[in-house]
């Protein structure tokens, strides 16, 4: 073993640069059809830098012992009966939102790095992506494995794949990342890699990682943080490639840019679902939305990263500073929309605690009191009259993020904000200026969106009546859906907590 | 943001673990300003202007071999830019 060891920067120039060829007797163009037409102007593929230099057995190593780790947590937990140490049932709604919504994302995403393990012409990028797209199935099957553990024992979870291709809230999610999919190799990196996965993935994995170790949910926690340690690699991944294409030639700048205004703002409305589970779904809260906000994104992006990026010619989204201004509601708007209409959701719903409401009042000193406590006090009255309120027929969606309007106009939570444009001689509904100037751009793509309440209407899901569409979804009336407080969820804790005595079979 | 009143803040966010620990204290020896922040599951490290993780600081911790790949096991997270990462250490900074 005194072999002298080559460094890491060596190993890695070997495997990445040494092991490539230029083709001679096949024109590159039709090796790598697919990254010009985007506009993209690449000139020297080898200025590509990873800084994790990682290579097949350091990598092969590191995973394997991650995954080790994680199972022998999931073992403990499934042999020490890890689902009766969570907080409280409610806790579970979050999982099956992550199950349902993000799990299937993360097998988009394998694919797609797959293509571009084949696709981008550098030979550095190449394997940055083949490593992606390795974890990315990695993180599909430990998320379903984990959360498997919770099927034994809570409804919701046993459809997530079917639902995630029809229920209407994670059309939500399906739509934005079939967004990045379909557009170019470029677009793409800069929508999954840099937007998500640099620019906004804190505040998607941090606070669910966190909330699950606050929440007794060791699984998740466990899940969570290894995928999150690949996740890092993914952010370096992001930013890499974002400064790759600016440094490449000048006339990217603007396209960049583009990219990085509709990509925040896509990737912003979908955190949406995670600002509601934070602030809602969690029985003990980590942070608030609004907290998170000003950590992740207003700290440590637009103050640390912009600046940065500045120096390329490239200046803050579009549009943020309405996200800034929605950072004392939003939350709470998205999960009024959830509670409405959870009679057609894989989960359950219900009006916050006392001390939440208070906890809320604290954290949203400006607007809580005003604009939401009277709305969750007031269903709470009709839920205790045996009138639990659910909205009866079908929202208006808006036609870019799919989520029914019911966001307000920026900076005045009383007024509904409607946007709308013409094409083609139809009228277009959006649910703010971000999501109007993102179909603006392209109405030739948005115009087919999927949206799901246009779906049923037309007739493709199964039926026009609530328990034809249900049925069709992989929903059961009564047992996946609904109010929490009356849930076999609930009904089952109450049981396993009662303290009596059990013994035998 | 014209104004650059401060220094631009980096960190690390890593597991709060056994196998953490000894990652922490070099962390600490290494970066005196560094500021901890322990959250549910979660070690929070923040520094103004760069963030260094020396190889031989972490051995003398855990006293063992360990190299700089071996971070991937622990990290969660990073605000900021890897700016290098070799045999040696990694440093995070902004680069302009």
């Amino acid at each position: 073993m005194a072999k002298a060891k080559l460094s890491m920067r060596e190993r890695y120039r070997l495997l990445t640069r040494d092991l490539d060829w230029e083709p001679t007797y096949v024109d590159p163009k039709k090796v790598y059809p697919y990254t010009r037409y985007e506009g993209i102007k690449i000139h020297d593929w080898d200025a590509w830098d990873d800084p994790f230099r990682l290579t097949i057995d350091s990598y092969c190593k590191y995973q394997a012992e991650k995954d080790k780790k994680l199972y022998a947590v999931i073992d403990g937990f499934a042999q020490g009966q890890g689902h009766l140490s969570l907080t409280d049932a409610r806790y579970v709604n979050s999982l099956k939102l992550f199950l349902q919504g993000v799990t299937p994302l993360e097998y988009q995403a394998h694919r797609h790095f797959g293509y571009l393990a084949r696709h981008l012409d550098g030979p550095g990028a190449r394997f940055a992506a083949l490593c992606q797209s390795i974890d990315e199935l990695r993180h599909t099957q430990t998320e379903i494995h984990t959360i498997s553990q919770y099927n034994k024992y809570y409804g919701g979870l046993h459809n997530w794949s079917r639902m995630h291709d029809r229920v209407w809230y994670l059309s939500v999610p399906k739509s934005f990342f079939d967004d990045g999919l379909s557009a170019g190799p470029f677009e793409f990196l800069t929508a999954i890699s840099f937007s998500f996965e640099y620019f906004l993935t804190n505040l998607l994995f941090v606070p669910f990682m966190s909330g699950a170790s606050f929440n007794g949910d060791l699984a998740t926690m466990t899940f969570g943080f290894s995928a999150q340690s690949d996740e890092s690699r993914h952010m370096t991944l992001g930013l890499e490639v974002l400064k790759f294409m600016l440094e490449q030639d000048e006339d990217n700048v603007p396209i960049i840019q583009d990219w990085v205004d509709k990509w925040f703002w896509r990737g912003y409305r979908l955190l949406g679902l995670v600002a509601a589970m934070m602030d809602y779904m969690l029985p003990r809260k980590i942070m608030s939305w609004k907290e998170a906000f000003e950590l992740y994104l207003e700290q440590q992006m637009l103050e640390g990263l912009f600046p940065d990026l500045e120096y390329y010619g490239i200046r803050p989204p579009r549009h943020v500073e309405q996200a800034i201004t929605e950072k004392e509601y939003m939350s709470h708007q998205v999960y009024w929309i959830l509670y409405q209409f959870s009679f057609a959701a894989s989960f359950n719903t219900t009006v916050p605690t006392d001390e939440e409401l208070d906890w809320m009042s604290g954290a949203y000193p400006e607007t809580f009191d005003r604009f939401y406590r009277p709305l969750w006090e007031r269903a709470r009255r009709l839920e205790e009259e045996g009138n639990r309120f659910f909205f009866r027929g079908l929202p208006m969606l808006c036609q870019t993020c799919q989520i029914p309007m019911g966001f307000s106009e920026p900076g005045d939570p009383s007024t509904l904000s409607i946007r709308t444009s013409q094409f083609r001689g139809e009228r277009f509904n959006f649910c703010s200026d971000g999501c109007k100037w993102i179909f603006d751009r392209e109405p030739e793509k948005y115009v087919q969106a999927w949206l799901p309440v246009h779906q049923i209407y037309q007739g493709n899901c199964g039926g026009t009546t609530i328990p034809e569409v249900l049925n069709w979804y992989g929903i059961q009336d009564g047992v996946d859906n609904g109010e929490y407080l009356t849930s076999p969820d609930k009904a089952n804790w109450d049981k396993w907590h009662t303290g009596a005595v059990v013994g035998g079979a | 943001m014209t104004s650059k009143p401060n220094v631009r803040q980096v960190g690390v966010d890593l597991q709060d673990s056994e196998d953490s620990r000894a990652l922490v204290e070099a962390i600490e020896e290494d970066n005196p300003d560094v500021n901890l922040i322990r959250m549910p599951g979660l070690v929070k490290m923040q520094i103004p202007g760069q963030l260094v993780i020396r190889r031989e600081t972490v051995e003398q911790r855990m006293g063992r071999e360990w190299e700089t790949h071996e971070f991937q096991m622990n990290i969660v997270s990073y605000s900021g830019n890897i700016s290098e990462w070799d045999d040696d250490q990694i440093v995070i900074k902004w680069e302009h």
